[in-house]
């Protein structure tokens, strides 16, 4: 019964994707179409299907299907903001570096406390992404980042991770 | 006209923060540093210039009401997804693989990663 809900899980994943990147095509408008053409349909569930049957047991590995619930996903839409205004500052940090060249690099540890695997994969995604901060290891069982800074500053912890951990923990925990 | 002002503004926010990237490519010392200039600034670019393509062809999708815009913008957005997500892997990939062969950060303050193996 498990493997049919990873088959599920799958499926809809795939063909999400598929419509996604199909929307559209069904303009402009057949008579009893919606946005999506016949054709991409079809094609859409066949490979969804055959997408489900080859890849369920790599998606659903860990057999918790908490992320099926879709304000996780709509928290995780919204994260982007918050990730993509620290990008924008660090951003300007980073250039006023780039140009004077004022660094004082160091490789600090910072214990996020997350406790699953895509909590700790986003956040470690989204310290790499802002710039200034670089993730170099991860620590699974002792869930501990070690990262590089291009300036170091006191109280790692929160000033790298604090707001991202915040966020993270409303829709991956 | 607003579209206009808007695309231009944002390519040239994503030209100079690829030029600070190669720039900052340039100038950092090590293997690290130069990974913040080149990931970083680029990512940033590259997005901005993703935003660049979906503002020029939502407005042609507004104005034309043609598919082919809306899709061009959508695809646009589906590659800045795998850009948020393959970037950062590949730079931490770049620096794990850095550190465990042995290359120390230049000018480092403190290395608790070397002190913790």
């Amino acid at each position: 019964m498990k493997d049919a809900k990873d088959f599920v899980a799958t499926f809809i994943l795939a063909l999400v994707v598929y419509l996604f990147l199909t929307l559209a095509s069904g303009i402009p408008m057949v008579e009893g179409t919606i946005l999506w053409s016949l054709e991409e349909l079809i094609m859409g569930l066949s490979v969804a299907l055959i997408v489900a049957a080859v890849t369920s047991h790599i998606l659903c590995r860990s057999k918790n299907f908490r992320m099926l619930n879709p304000a996780r996903w709509l928290i995780m839409l919204v994260y982007t903001i918050p990730l993509f205004l620290e990008m924008v500052k660090a951003n300007f940090d980073v250039a006023y570096r780039v140009i004077t060249g004022r660094i004082e690099p160091a490789i600090v540890k910072i214990t996020p406390d997350l406790k699953t695997d895509l909590g700790i994969t986003i956040l470690a995604n989204s310290i790499t992404l802002t710039p200034g901060t670089l993730t170099v290891e991860v620590d699974d069982e002792k869930s501990e980042l070690y990262i590089h800074w291009i300036k170091v500053k006191d109280d790692p912890d929160e000033v790298i991770s604090g707001r991202f951990v915040r966020w993270i923990r409303r829709f991956a925990e | 006209m607003i579209v206009l002002a808007l695309v231009s503004i944002f390519m040239a926010i994503s030209l100079i923060f690829n030029g600070l990237g190669v720039v900052g490519l340039h100038r950092f010392p090590d293997v690290y540093t130069r990974l913040h200039a080149a990931t970083k600034c680029t990512t940033f670019g590259s997005i901005f210039m993703a935003f660049t393509v979906i503002t020029y062809s939502g407005a042609m999708f507004y104005w034309s009401n043609d598919a082919k815009y809306l899709n061009m913008a959508l695809h646009t957005l589906g590659a800045v997804v795998a850009l948020l997500i393959t970037n950062p892997t590949g730079a931490h990939a770049i620096a794990r693989a850095a550190h465990r062969m042995g290359v120390m950060p230049k000018y480092a303050v403190k290395d608790e990663l070397k002190e913790a193996r």
